[in-house]
């Protein structure tokens, strides 16, 4: 990579997905972000019965993210090669234990004010 | 009551911050430097990688250039996919777009070939009789397969009695991975070659040798396919440090090199490939042949004596500078991509190096001033060892390993993550380098 720029990442991504689905899942990663944001200040607080849910959710999202890539990618466990490749796995798995773990929580409040 | 006033104050600067935020994006964004004003005529030929990233630069920098783009084909190949289109890793369309979707308003697209370059009147002929003059000319049709030039071969035979021949294009890549999965299916000998003049991604013959042999593995299980790989000379691949490391790969994964062999002749009824070796020509027979023919510059390049008096005289390749690829005897022309007669490097992520030196020295000229910017070589190849495995090979003249992301991704390690590039992120920049935009 010659010119690694925040401007050629952006047309990386968007040839990768196509623009319409890139621009569609940042919009909905800032919606989903925003929504969350949005609850923790209303509530005031962090519900700790929600945020429980929210961790027991999170192994689930982990998996999945690395199945989902995984299947993209004509890829499977046994292609994992060096320490990157582990650091590359951890982190799909950690995006994905993270993004569900907010996308639960979200939800949560969004839909059962307070307890 | 005071306390939902304080709610709305948070919410106002939570959305505030929110605002600034997108604000503070819009306005970081680079400027973009002011254009060059010019009246200069600039002829491109070739709308492939190299013509097309080249193009929608110049259209950025330059402001009243009158620059016109020669090309016969309506279609533009992504050539890097043609390897996973040969292991039935894609479709053949996924290597296929139009040429018009990548080049930019304002040029003048010519959809016919260069059949005639005058390199002291400056002017291109084209093959409808059209003749166009320039003041700077880009040189980059690319290279032409010469199929003709192993006996019994012909590409209508490509897809059954065992054949491959991936470089043919998306169609016949298709047609490889049909010859190629039944050989996985059913076992036997597969023997894979390379020509022995210089070639496009001199690495696509081993991944297409590894991709297969993983399939087949794991298809019909060990011990039923018996590997050949038939080397032109005594190395595996032109860097000494990585040609050692297929060698290791090879004698780990059973297939059996063959130095200094040149397929010269095919008998697709017996089955049978005679090679050229320096003991004479020997026989091997296959269940499954891989071709790639010998490579050389469109004849239009040696017609007009672009090319190399001295080296290459069977392949005529344009004499260019290897550091500013400028033609050495006519500095108005300028040579890009597969038709430049520098060592190594006739891949995409070459063009993706050379693009911007050829950019800064056309300017430069255009300014009337000497250019600085130096292109070294470098180019790159995910060598695919696996489905799911590559070495994320990169050097340059000298060949020495460049890597782009040392103590990271280790150069000869099969790694997942350089698979991912190959994979994933490959096309994606390449899209984003016809646009001018990497």
């Amino acid at each position: 990579m010659e010119q690694l720029t925040f401007e050629t990442m952006i047309a990386v991504f968007e040839e990768i997905f196509g623009r319409t689905l890139f621009w569609g899942m940042v919009v909905a990663a800032v919606v989903v972000t925003l929504a969350y944001l949005y609850v923790l200040i209303r509530d005031r607080e962090m519900s700790m019965r929600k945020f429980l849910l929210a961790q027991l959710s999170m192994p689930f999202g982990a998996v999945a993210a690395v199945l989902f890539v995984q299947a993209m990618t004509h890829s499977h466990l046994r292609d994992i090669g060096g320490p990157v490749d582990v650091i590359v796995l951890l982190g799909v798995a950690a995006m994905g234990a993270v993004g569900i773990a907010i996308l639960v929580y979200t939800a949560q409040s969004l839909v059962r004010k307070t307890q | 009551m005071n306390e939902l006033k304080e709610i709305q104050a948070s919410r106002r600067a939570f959305l505030g911050l929110v605002a600034g935020g997108l604000a503070t994006a819009v306005a970081v964004r680079p400027a973009a430097a002011s254009k060059v004003q010019t009246k200069a005529r600039i002829v491109m030929i070739g709308a492939g990688a190299a013509g097309t990233a080249l193009v929608n630069r110049l259209v950025e920098r330059l402001d009243g250039a009158d620059i016109t783009i020669l090309d016969p084909s309506a279609e533009h190949l992504y050539q890097p996919g043609l390897s996973l289109v040969a292991a039935g890793l894609k479709p053949a369309s996924y290597t296929q777009s139009k040429t018009t979707d990548w080049l930019p308003q304002g040029i003048t697209l010519i959809s016919e070939a260069a059949a005639a370059i005058d390199p002291v009147a400056k002017t291109v002929g084209t093959s409808g009789g059209q003749t166009v003059p320039y003041d700077f000319l880009i040189v980059a049709p690319g290279l032409v397969l010469d199929h003709d030039a192993i006996e019994g071969f012909s590409l209508d035979l490509v897809g059954t009695n065992g054949i491959g021949a991936l470089y043919a294009g998306p169609e016949y890549a298709a047609k490889t991975w049909q010859a190629a999965s039944k050989f996985t299916q059913e076992g036997g000998v597969g023997v894979f070659t390379r020509p022995a003049t210089e070639m496009k991604c001199a690495g696509a013959p081993l991944k297409h040798t590894f991709l297969i042999e993983d399939i087949a593995t794991r298809t019909a299980g060990q011990g039923k396919h018996e590997m050949h790989y038939a080397a032109n000379n005594d190395a595996l691949f032109g860097v000494p440090i990585v040609s050692e490391k297929v060698r290791m790969l090879f004698e780990d994964r059973g297939i059996t090199p063959h130095y200094s062999h040149v397929l010269k002749a095919v008998d697709p009824g017996r089955k049978i490939a005679t090679f050229t070796t320096p003991k004479g020509d020997t026989e091997l027979a296959y269940d499954y042949l891989h071709v790639i023919p010998p490579q050389r510059a469109p004849d239009v390049i040696r017609q007009s004596g672009l090319n190399w008096a001295d080296k290459w005289t069977d392949q005529g390749w344009v004499e260019v500078d290897q550091k500013t690829l400028r033609h050495r005897r006519y500095p108005d022309i300028f040579a890009l991509g597969d038709v430049a007669g520098v060592p190594k490097g006739k891949t995409a992520a070459s063009v993706k190096w050379q693009v911007p030196v050829v950019e800064d020295h056309l300017i430069a000229a255009i300014e009337g001033r000497e250019g600085t910017k130096i292109y070294d070589g470098y180019t790159s190849c995910p060598l695919i060892t696996r489905v799911g495995r590559a070495m994320l090979i990169e050097f340059d003249y000298h060949n020495n390993l460049t890597p782009s992301f040392p103590g990271v991704i280790a150069p000869l390690e099969e790694l997942w993550i350089s698979w991912l590039m190959k994979e994933v992120a490959l096309k994606a920049t390449y899209n984003a380098m016809l646009r001018g935009k990497a």
